[in-house]
């Protein structure tokens, strides 16, 4: 694969379709979770690692899919991996299952990861399908773990809290405490405060595009505002 | 008309077959790990014994010492379950029973009780579950120390209607964004300590059924008791 082509993939799934923030599909149990940057990384890390296996997984399959009845063979497909790397991380890798596995069952039929299967690996090779995965994942990623610092400074006061759940006892002395004595704000930590500090992001992107636009072409430079996809059975 | 006939068989066909590869493979990874995941579920489980069943409590073999409990409504399952007895001076002083929450947000939640004789409770642990990761799964005492707050509590110190989360009118804490976790978790410990309120005596009653298979030596690991139940 040409060197544009993998860093087409990335620029895609980093910032210009950042499922997060340019994409906004399938956010609702994701948003749910976000609440501390450990939570995020977690589930950003398990979609990126679900995203990277359903696309590979479908490109592979696709000269044998029928048209017609796509969409619930994607399904099926990436359900089976899922389930079956879930149960495979149950059993032989115990520890890391604590940790990641159990946000597995959350994302498995989400909407972002059906979406990359139709609109990328049943177009692509196995290869770039898998990259398309981790570009996607790790944009989410990025976006998810702002989100869950905004929220977790605001709602708890506190920075990587839970950090020893993923890392160890050891770790428990990066937990970073921004304020001390918080009493905590409830709005944060609950979904609203996620929609909240999304949309914010949002707007700080939008924004940013729009300056990089007026520098390119002058004062009169529009940006197309973001469009939300579909939303999941929540 | 004929080759749309075709067409929808031949899309039909392609998605049985699907269906079946996809049904085999997950039956074939079942196979190959049930074993051994149901393996590391005793293992956490017995830590667990462990943290709420202190050793000052009992100085006989608390994991050997067990026998199969029948079915029963307030236990919550619907197969046998294994208590295991603890014992002072060859008196009986706390019992570790295993209970099933059935109504959680989304689906069982297993959990596991120590109640000392005197009808209090010792600890409560959540053996396993599949609430919300980030909103439910604070009943986890590595994620928070709300589960000790049953630590304690009886029949006798908290009155009929103190049984609910403080939500509904009861004592009991729960956090905001998961309630019907908490909720189904108290309804649960409560029944537990009705069942061993009833059934007190024949908790530690030897039945012959007690000690029937000789272990083999091994320390603290006692066959999964899911060997029994099937």
């Amino acid at each position: 694969m040409a060197y544009q082509g993998i860093k087409d993939i990335f620029y895609n799934g980093l910032w210009k379709q950042n499922p997060g923030i340019a994409q906004l599909l399938g956010l609702c149990p994701l948003l749910a979770i976000s609440n501390t940057v450990v939570n995020a990384l977690s589930l950003g890390l398990a979609t990126t690692l679900v995203m990277t296996l359903s696309g590979s997984g479908v490109a592979a399959m696709r000269e044998w899919i029928p048209n017609e009845a796509r969409i619930p063979i994607y399904v099926l497909l990436i359900a089976v991996l899922v389930t079956v790397v879930q149960l495979l991380m149950n059993a032989y890798v115990h520890s890391l299952y604590l940790v990641l596995g159990i946000f597995i069952p959350l994302i498995v039929t989400n909407c972002i990861i059906l979406a990359r299967a139709e609109s990328f690996a049943s177009k692509n090779g196995i290869l770039a399908s898998a990259l398309d995965g981790i570009a996607m994942g790790l944009g989410l990623t990025a976006v998810l773990v702002v989100l869950g610092g905004i929220r977790e400074v605001f709602g708890y006061g506190t920075l990587l809290s839970g950090i020893d759940l993923v890392f160890g006892e050891t770790a428990k002395s990066l937990v970073i405490t921004v304020v001390p004595n918080y009493h905590g704000f409830l709005l944060a930590i609950l979904p609203p405060g996620a929609f909240i500090a999304l949309g914010l992001l949002i707007a700080l992107k939008n924004w940013l595009n729009l300056r990089a636009e007026r520098k390119a072409h002058g004062a009169n430079a529009t940006v197309a505002p973001v469009e939300g996809g579909c939303s999941t059975a929540h | 008309m004929k080759t749309t006939a075709r067409a929808s068989a031949y899309t039909a066909l392609n998605l049985l077959f699907f269906a079946l590869a996809g049904t085999a493979l997950l039956a074939w990874t079942y196979d190959l790990t049930h074993e051994t995941i149901a393996r590391s579920e005793e293992n956490e489980k017995l830590k667990l014994i462990a943290q709420i069943a202190p050793p000052a409590t009992y100085d006989n073999d608390i994991m050997r010492d067990t026998v199969q409990l029948a079915a029963d409504k307030l236990l919550g399952g619907n197969g046998t379950t294994l208590v295991y007895r603890g014992r002072l001076n060859n008196q009986p002083s706390i019992a570790v029973l295993q209970v099933i929450a059935p109504d959680g947000y989304s689906g069982r939640i297993n959990l596991i009780i120590a109640i000392h004789s005197d009808g209090s409770i010792g600890g409560v642990r959540v053996v396993s579950h599949k609430e919300t990761p980030g909103l439910g799964d604070y009943i986890e005492i590595t994620r928070s120390n709300w589960i000790t707050g049953f630590n304690g509590a009886s029949l006798e110190n908290r009155k009929n209607d103190e049984w609910k989360v403080k939500k509904d009118g009861g004592s009991f804490d729960y956090m905001a964004g998961a309630t019907i976790t908490p909720r189904v978790i108290v309804k649960a410990v409560h029944k537990a300590l009705q069942y061993h309120a009833q059934h007190r005596d024949e908790l530690f009653a030897d039945t012959g059924e007690q000690r029937a298979a000789p272990v083999p030596e091994q320390k603290l690991h006692v066959p999964p008791p899911s060997a029994k139940e099937k």
